[in-house]
């Protein structure tokens, strides 16, 4: 290296110096001491012991375990799908150039930075099955074919859905990104589409969606990542151990009460492991999905 | 896009309002139920407006709740004799035998619950369609029997009457004071225990700010450094550096959480503010990123003409560079302070004790205690929570939604 090369060299590593300390500490230090907890017993009172593979196996013949898989990729495979046309929708709603669009995006956009915590509180009273607002709007529409509203949280059939509805009410952000996405496509491409004679629908599947797929695999990506951490609005809104009939209890849920309340921190930490490697998975499956179908640039 | 005909643009403004209606009652129902009295929030249907009910109560005009709608012909009574002597009564009319001037009671025998005829007085009759009301009181605690009487609808004076003394009580207790002890002390009445030992709502708040406050200052701080040398300085290693932070954001916070908390254990901070704070002093790969690529569109010529004239690096960064970032600096305050205020998964992890809770926490705590009854208390304290988020968006809204447009775009 040269004086100058040298005296960058230094310079570089004193700027970062923070985010060297951070990485270590707060990062790459918890990925290995996590990864080495997996194969451990460990309580966090005291020394972890090597207990080999025996956490993965014995995770493998828990039941909880694959309840708790099952219910969060229920909730994903609901809350992404919907989740995406909702925000979508609202996007190209706001996309029209029509008057007080700035309000509206307001609006639409406001739900998704309320505190977790009071929006459980929230969706919590309207989704009482006695006196909430759902069922009060929702009854008398059911009652003409007969039918009587879910008491939703309290119902292991309907809790999840619940937990989906309140989670489109929260899109806000990726409305926005969309939004941003959908400004992006050069008008061009309409004003040719349309010299051609396509109709809107055609315009929306040959132009818009096309154009817009980095924006949707962006959004899917962060869709997968999220909600299979959900954790929040279960703990908060049905409770630690996922009632009713233990329909929400997610994966985020069972590791954390198995590492904090159970002190089974080793045990959690294979959990965790795993769920890293879904993510990896499913993040693949969707680059490679979109990658087909994907068009990049102009 | 514009839409092209008059009928499509009527069908995008029926869709937007028909939206943001959606959108907006959530809201309007949690501003409503922290306004209304407790027994308001548990009727159906649900009324809009919380209101005051006067009425007039054994000959004095006074606030009354609705208690219920009586349904058949009744007759008011006093009882002339057996164990409910002297007791006003309303009975179904067919209770009662008006020539003997008798009429079949309820009572309690050996345990058992028995009809049996008294002497009674009639003191009126009731039509059907009046209101049974009650002298409305606050708390559980009375010091006398609450006066009750039947009146025709049309007495009854509805008056559109916001609680907003919900919100004291609900802050008073939501530090774990006694409700009734609050309830009694705002009516005026001082109870035995004035001595208030209890945590409330704002070592909540100032818990919140602190936490809220320093982690804004550390994140502005240390990613802007941070991002500054893996923007503008080129060094051997940079782009490593750079392409590991990337690979950092793909670990879901579980993988971490273990082991971050066993850091804290043994530094002996758990239980305290600071695992909430402090690592926002070392960086965050989201916001590296972020203002990395901020920077990397400010031209280098900048800082080189600066570097000539024998200005440091630090220099640059300092005189040069931070003045030109201000809105990703705001960004990235705003991401951070928002995030901060929201957190629950954190204060839940690491803190154990009530007078170091932060307002997320407290909530919960909050409802995990008085929860499924004191609706309205519960609505007033997540307000609490909800409305300076608001009102910081509607000051920041171009920040805002430019600094989540470039996350996911330019991402």
């Amino acid at each position: 290296m040269t004086r100058r090369e040298r005296q960058s060299f230094w310079n570089g590593i004193a700027f970062t110096a923070p985010w060297l300390i951070g990485l270590s500490v707060f990062t790459l230090y918890p990925v290995v001491a996590s990864l080495y907890y997996s194969f451990c017993d460990y309580s966090v009172l005291q020394a972890p012991v090597w207990t080999g593979a025996e956490n993965y196996t014995r995770l493998f013949r828990d039941d909880l375990f694959w309840l708790s898989l099952k219910n969060t990729l229920i909730f994903a495979a609901l809350s992404i799908p919907f989740g995406t046309v909702v925000s979508l929708s609202l996007a190209l709603l706001l996309n029209c150039e029509v008057k007080g669009t700035p309000l509206f995006r307001t609006i639409f956009y406001l739900p998704s930075i309320v505190p977790l915590v009071a929006s459980s509180m929230l969706w919590l009273w309207i989704f009482n099955g006695s006196y909430g607002l759902l069922n009060f709007a929702l009854n008398p529409i059911l009652g003409l074919f007969g039918a009587k509203a879910p008491t939703w949280l309290t119902d292991p059939n309907w809790a999840k859905p619940a937990l989906v509805m309140m989670g489109l009410w929260g899109v806000g952000n990726s409305m926005v990104i969309y939004l941003a996405g959908l400004q992006d496509v050069p008008k061009e491409l309409y004003e040719a589409a349309e010299i051609d004679g396509a109709t809107p629908w055609r315009q929306f599947w040959h132009v818009t969606l096309p154009m817009l797929s980095p924006v949707i695999y962006f959004n899917v990506i962060m869709g997968i990542i999220g909600s299979l951490q959900t954790f929040t609005q279960a703990f908060i809104m049905t409770g630690p151990d996922g009632p009713p009939a233990r329909s929400t209890l997610f994966y985020a849920l069972y590791l954390f009460t198995t590492a904090f309340y159970d002190l089974r921190m080793g045990y959690a930490s294979a959990m965790a492991w795993i769920l890293f490697i879904i993510i990896v998975i499913l993040t693949v499956f969707a680059t490679k999905w979109f990658e087909k179908r994907m068009h990049y640039g102009r | 896009m514009q839409p092209k005909t008059p009928f499509g643009r009527i069908l995008v403004y029926v869709l937007l309002v028909a939206g943001s209606a959606v959108f907006l009652f959530p809201f309007i129902w949690l501003l409503v139920t922290s306004l209304k009295p407790i027994e308001q929030t548990m009727i159906m249907p649900p009324t809009w407006i919380p209101r005051a009910y006067t009425a007039t109560v054994q000959g004095q005009r006074i606030e009354v709740t609705r208690d219920f709608l009586v349904e058949r012909k009744s007759v008011l009574i006093v009882v002339d004799d057996g164990p409910q002597k002297g007791q006003r009564l309303l009975l179904p009319e067919t209770d009662l035998d008006g020539q003997h001037g008798r009429a079949r009671l309820q009572v309690f025998e050996n345990g058992l619950q028995q009809a049996h005829d008294y002497p009674v007085t009639v003191v009126r009759v009731v039509e059907p369609g009046a209101w049974h009301v009650t002298e409305r009181s606050d708390t559980k605690v009375r010091q006398h029997e609450l006066g009750w009487d039947v009146v025709p609808e049309a007495d009854i004076d509805a008056k559109a009457s916001p609680r907003w003394d919900n919100y004291p009580k609900a802050l008073a207790t939501m530090g774990g004071r006694d409700l009734e002890e609050v309830e009694g002390s705002m009516a005026g009445r001082t109870s035995g225990i004035s001595q208030d030992t209890h945590v409330g709502f704002v070592v909540f708040l100032t818990n919140t700010i602190i936490v809220c406050a320093l982690g804004v200052l550390g994140a502005v701080l240390s990613n802007a450094v941070v991002a500054y040398g893996l923007a503008k300085v080129k060094w051997k290693g940079r782009d490593a550096l750079f392409a590991m932070t990337l690979a950092t954001m793909m670990v879901p916070f579980p993988v971490l959480m273990v082991p971050l908390y066993g850091v804290f254990k043994s530094l002996g901070l758990v239980g305290s503010l600071y695992p909430l704070w402090v690592p926002a002093f070392f960086g965050s790969a989201f916001n590296i990123f972020l203002m990395r690529q901020f920077f990397l569109t400010i031209p280098d010529e900048l800082g080189e003409a600066a570097r000539i004239d024998g200005c440091t690096e630090w220099g640059i960064f300092w005189r040069i560079i931070l003045p030109l970032s201000r809105p990703v600096l705001a960004v990235v305050a705003l991401f951070h302070f928002l995030s901060a205020w929201n957190d629950f998964m954190g204060p839940l992890l690491y803190l154990t004790r009530k007078h170091t809770f932060t307002l997320a926490l407290a909530l919960q705590n909050y409802q995990s205690q008085h929860g499924g009854v004191q609706w309205q208390y519960l609505m007033a304290a997540s307000a609490v929570l909800i409305i300076p988020i608001i009102v910081l968006f509607f000051f920041t809204q171009k920040t805002f939604i430019k600094g989540i447009a470039t996350t996911g775009i330019k991402g």
